[in-house]
């Protein structure tokens, strides 16, 4: 009766009787959902363009993060860091396309899939190597002051983060739909060969495609950096942006996003107001149950392609 | 010249359908396991026995029940470890609740009850595909490490809830698990658990369940049309790999590591028993053993080389290097033979059956 | 299918074979300990300073004395990355080396802690878990070959409650307040909650559990709730990543920094530094003192920075793990001395550095001579107690180093040996172990 209580009653009596705490949970969870989605974005591009799940794409955020740190802490200026760090991630996109993804062109989704994985031990390796396992400070001035706005908390960083994942998302969005090499990405996501055959040079969009997500993935990785310091648990970001990628669909940039508010709100509101009943710590699997639950009535994501089975 | 099968004439159905037909297969199987059972506990020191050899067959088996579920069902699952820990704590609280029971009994209890919650697990692979379902499986994964690390009762109120193995014997003063067992007995004791349960595997390939299995995977709507269920198929899919991975977790809980707390089953746990059948190769029992060898052996191989070879290297520069080579290799495995080592393997018999001519 | 197994066994085999040749490598009259480390993986930060300490005491002592009794220490380092099946590999791996196999393990975490006990008994290789491990070890009887000095997480969990109490004019005042825990949702944050629930029927405060889920990277719901109830005091039992989130949030919600003691796997460098300016006040439990101010380390500084060079930079000499490293060589090595009084002055084996732990006592003097004072406090083990009554300090972090706040506090004894024995001879119940009559063990 107290357990049957404690799931339907006092949750909801909880959230009537402050609102304002309601607002701040929910608020709160928006925002830490779209630090989730700078992270799906990755994802996203990768799958989009390419076909591949990449497994990397946390360590590739983490490596980006240590090259910007490491650059940083060397004297380099802000700016020169970043644009330098771009380049170290489109040098590992040509590397990667060269080296992983010719020899296994048009190879099945699930060996592509295992390559990655071990792309993720190789750049794990190799970033702990160059930069070692310490952890850095990352600031570069984002304010972390606490807002208070009527009554209700909100985490001046946290909406710095919700503006640079809008405006990349708005950036990419204009990439995709209104330049030719955003059709000709999305031509390639449809169908490699069909692709191929009118022209457009696999090659060269491979590494366009992980390229821009290298840089997705370093923009993540500033935040995260900025948010955790920037060390070796920042890649196990992308196991809390995987259910914003089932939610959202994994083909959809849009999905992302809202995927990632979707998860961020749930996953707070859960553990703030029903965690209690199960004795706390649930938003690890919340997040996951809650995609799972949209799964089941929409199976490709909210917003993900629809596949359709031949016989 | 020597693997031919000139000769042999199979005189009865049985002979025909024996799972080694080739005479030399067979004879190489019993080599096998003849080293492994004498050979092995007479020459292998404590550590190539507890810490080689019996990770390495504790991960055969789950890599196995992996395979089951994902290489021949086609029902790609992450959830792994999770099952592997439901394995793990239904034998605790039965062996501690009834002390008096075979540790054999109590391993197959809790292979039921493994397989029970993995069937529970399993319905939403009857609308959802591919990787949606590997992600969705992570739900069960996450939700039962969870639910381990939070209800005391499963760890009986102790208060760093930890489950350590009280000493059971299999038979007489044979003690396999706790301080007192031998080494050579725990690891015959995991060898036979593990040759056993392979043997059923095989069986179980080779047969109508096996062969609806590779139905649903390789299209299952026209397994469908042609009569196969997808739901008793599914779901006996996931019951009987969450049998083999729940078994596995308890061995490796009271067998290898002998006091284990939830998190030892964590994600990562998953992800490496599904690096293990893709290396070894989907849908083939060879494979599970051969990616659950590179997998165990090659790490302590990198780690233990530089050392062997005379360089005193720094440990994290060992461990990092390391971590590269594995990925380079993963990657240039799967360059080479995208099927796994249990192609390279099958391709090696092949060309064996022509040496040393050339066609 | 088992033909992959032999062949596979057959360069197992000889790799092996290699290996066993380069185990004599080691010459006849030295002391082996192996270093269970982890300087690679999610909780390196932590990691490393801590394997510095400890590695650069060794090389202090072997250069300024020649060993402990004219007996060289030699080490070898193997890394576990915090993963407990590594960190069986590693123990096993190592233990059988140097003329006389390992003196002691070190396991470095609480997981691979629970992993060893029981091997190590059956190879009677003491383990030392210093600080960390299973509290109820201190409980020697049962656990004849694991050691909790110099304090449990039990008796930090008490003696933060004194310092609370203390903060608030007395252990009475606490009636009515509330006092939260953040812990990280494993083993190693569930450990001080018996002994907090217990004292909160005692003395009569509220108290308050905020799970967190490893690893601890997102935590704002739970900082909303703590600023919606309020506690009053809030101790935090993280590790890794956790601890400077949860410092972070709870300056983003505006938490008294003051009332924020950690435990002291909470309490270091790598914790606060990420957080910035927001660490500032924070509080932490320890056990030893932190800084290059004593002699011991002023000596690693000057035969071994001085000389060679140690295994990390000047600068970091001195920081919180760094000397917990120390301290943790210092305990051993005055373990080894100690065996030495009785077994003569030669390589030792596990089991005779056993007997030296349980009669390791520390007295103020040896800690002068040791040139550790304000670094240590005085311990005394016994067949009983293989905790040794050490006692807690409560330190703050100022943004550039860490000041004592507290004088040093001893825990209530009483009771924390009766629950160690409580939860010890359930174990043994539950194992099927038969406690040692500590009169009869020499």
């Amino acid at each position: 009766m107290d357990a049957l209580a404690a799931i339907f009653l006092t949750p909801l009596a909880n959230m009537w009787s402050n609102p304002e705490f309601l607002l701040e949970v929910v608020i709160g969870g928006l925002l830490a959902g779209v630090m989730y989605s700078l992270v799906a974005l990755g994802f996203v591009l990768i799958y989009k363009a390419s076909g591949v799940f990449n497994f990397a794409q946390g360590t590739m955020v983490l490596f980006a993060a240590l090259t910007f740190v490491g650059l940083l802490e060397r004297g380099v200026p802000i700016w020169g860091a970043f644009v330098i760090a771009t380049a170290v991630m489109v040098l590992l996109a040509v590397a990667i396309e060269r080296l992983m993804l010719r020899p296994l062109v048009n190879q099945e989704q699930i060996i592509l899939f295992m390559a990655t994985i071990g792309l993720a031990f190789l750049l794990d390796g190799f970033g702990q190597l160059v930069w070692g396992s310490d952890v850095h400070p990352l600031d570069i001035g984002i304010p972390k002051a606490p807002l208070i706005i009527g009554g209700v908390l909100i985490n001046e960083f946290d909406l710095v983060a919700a503006a640079v994942a809008g405006s990349l998302v708005a950036a990419l969005a204009l990439f995709f739909q209104h330049t030719a090499v955003g059709r000709a990405l999305r031509a390639v996501a449809d169908d490699h060969q069909a692709a191929q055959s009118v022209g457009i040079p696999l090659r060269s969009i491979w590494v366009i495609v992980w390229s821009v997500a290298g840089v997705v993935g370093l923009v993540a990785g500033i935040m995260w950096g900025s948010k955790l310091g920037v060390q070796f648990s920042i890649s196990l970001v992308a196991l809390k942006a995987l259910p914003v990628l089932i939610l959202g669909g994994f083909t959809s940039v849009p999905g992302a996003i809202i995927g990632g508010l979707i998860v961020g709100v749930g996953e707070k509101v859960a553990e703030v107001f029903w965690g209690p009943a199960f004795g706390g710590a649930i938003e690890d699997w919340f997040a996951y149950a809650l995609a799972l639950v949209f799964l089941l009535f929409r199976p490709h994501g909210l917003f993900g392609e629809r596949i359709i089975e031949r016989v | 010249m020597l693997y031919r099968e000139v000769g042999q004439f199979k005189v009865s159905y049985a002979a025909d359908q024996a799972i080694f037909p080739i005479v030399q297969d067979r004879w190489l199987m019993l080599a096998a396991l003849a080293a492994a059972y004498l050979v092995i506990p007479a020459v292998g020191s404590e550590y190539w026995l507890l810490t080689i050899m019996i990770p390495f067959l504790v991960y055969a088996l789950a890599a196995l029940g992996l395979n089951l579920l994902t290489g021949y069902a086609g029902q790609v699952s992450l959830g792994t470890g999770g099952f592997m820990a439901v394995g793990a704590f239904a034998t605790y609280k039965l062996t501690t609740l009834f002390p008096g029971l075979n540790i054999i009994l109590v391993l197959l209890l809790a292979g039921v009850i493994a397989a029970l919650v993995g069937t529970l697990f399993g319905f939403p692979s009857l609308r959802i595909k591919g990787f949606y379902l590997a992600v969705a499986t992570l739900a069960a994964q996450f939700f039962l490490i969870w639910m381990f690390n939070k209800f005391p009762w499963f760890y009986n109120y102790s208060a760093s809830g930890v489950i350590s193995a009280p000493p059971r014997a299999v038979f007489g003063q044979v003690y396999v698990t706790g301080a007192e067992a031998d080494p050579r007995a725990k690891y015959l004791f995991v060898l036979t658990v593990v040759v056993l349960l392979a043997l059923a595997a095989k069986g179980l390939v080779r047969g109508r369940v096996g062969r609806a299995w590779m139905a649903i995977r390789d299209m299952d709507v026209a397994a469908e049309i042609i009569g196969i269920r997808p739901l008793r198929t599914k779901l006996l899919a996931f019951a009987l790999s969450s049998f083999y991975c729940g078994i596995a977790g308890a061995m490796w809980a009271f067998i290898y590591t002998s006091a284990v707390e939830a998190s030892a089953f964590e994600i990562e746990r998953s992800f490496q028993i599904l690096f293990m059948i893709i290396i070894g190769g989907l849908g083939s029992i060879l494979g599970s053993f051969l990616g659950a060898a590179f997998i165990v052996l090659l790490p302590i191989f990198l780690d233990n080389a530089p050392r062997l070879a005379g360089f005193e290297i720094p440990v994290n520069l060992v461990t990092n290097l390391q971590s590269m080579v594995f990925g380079a290799l993963i990657v240039f495995f799967l360059i080479v033979e995208p099927n796994g080592l249990a192609r390279l393997w099958a391709i090696g018999k092949e060309k064996l059956r022509l040496w040393p001519f050339p066609h | 299918m088992k033909l992959a197994k032999t062949l596979l066994m057959a360069t197992a085999v000889s790799v092996a074979a290699f290996g066993l040749g380069a185990d004599w490598a080691f010459a006849q009259n030295e002391q082996f300990i192996p270093r269970l480390v982890y300087r690679t993986g999610p909780y390196a930060p932590n990691g490393i300073p801590f394997a510095d300490g400890y590695a650069d005491y060794l090389d202090m002592i072997d250069a300024r004395d020649g060993g402990v009794g004219g007996i060289k220490i030699t080490y070898e380092e193997c890394e576990t990355a915090y993963n407990n099946d590594k960190g069986v590999e590693c123990y096993e791996r190592l233990k059988n080396k140097g003329p006389t196999g390992a003196s002691l393990v070190d396991p470095l975490s609480t997981g691979i802690t629970y992993a060893l006990i029981e091997r190590a008994t059956a190879d009677k290789i003491p383990v030392i878990s210093m600080g960390y491990g299973r509290a109820d070890a201190s409980y020697g009887p049962v656990f004849p070959y694991v050691f909790t000095l110099p304090a449990t997480y039990w008796a930090q969990a008490d003696a933060m409650v004194k310092y609370v109490a203390d903060q608030m004019g007395g252990l009475d005042k606490l009636k009515g307040k509330k006092l939260g825990l953040v812990y990280i949702d494993i083993a190693y944050g569930k450990e001080p909650i018996s002994t907090l629930e217990k004292l909160s029927q005692k003395y009569g405060y509220t108290f308050v559990k905020y799970p967190v889920s490893a690893p601890g990277i997102e935590q704002s719901a739970t900082w909303l709730q703590i600023r919606q109830q309020r506690p009053d005091w809030l101790f935090m039992w993280g590790w890794g990543v956790m601890n400077s989130t949860a410092i972070k949030g709870a300056a983003s919600v505006g938490y008294p920094m003051d009332h924020f003691i950690g435990v002291w796997w909470s309490g270091s460098e790598p914790d606060v530094v990420p957080a910035g300016d927001a660490a500032i006040n924070y509080k932490s439990g320890t056990f030893h003192g932190a800084g290059q101010d004593y002699s011991a380390v002023k000596d690693i500084l000057k035969f071994v920075y001085d000389k060679s060079g140690g295994h990390t930079t000047r600068d970091k000499v001195g920081e919180v793990l760094y000397n917990r490293g120390v301290i943790n060589a210092i305990y051993d090595l005055e373990a080894i001395g100690t065996a030495q009084t009785k077994f003569g002055k030669k390589p030792l084996k596990g089991e005779d550095v056993q007997w030296g732990y349980e009669h390791l006592d520390i007295t103020p003097q040896r800690i002068t001579q040791l040139g550790a004072d304000g670094l240590m406090v005085p311990i005394a083990l016994s067949c009983d107690n293989h905790e040794g009554n050490g006692k807690v300090r409560i330190q703050q972090w100022d943004g550039k180093h860490w000041k004592f706040v507290s004088d040093w506090i001893q825990p209530d004894r009483a009771m924390l040996t009766e629950m160690y024995k409580e939860s010890a001879l359930n174990y043994a119940k539950e194992k099927g172990i038969t406690p040692r009559e500590c009169e009869k063990v020499m």
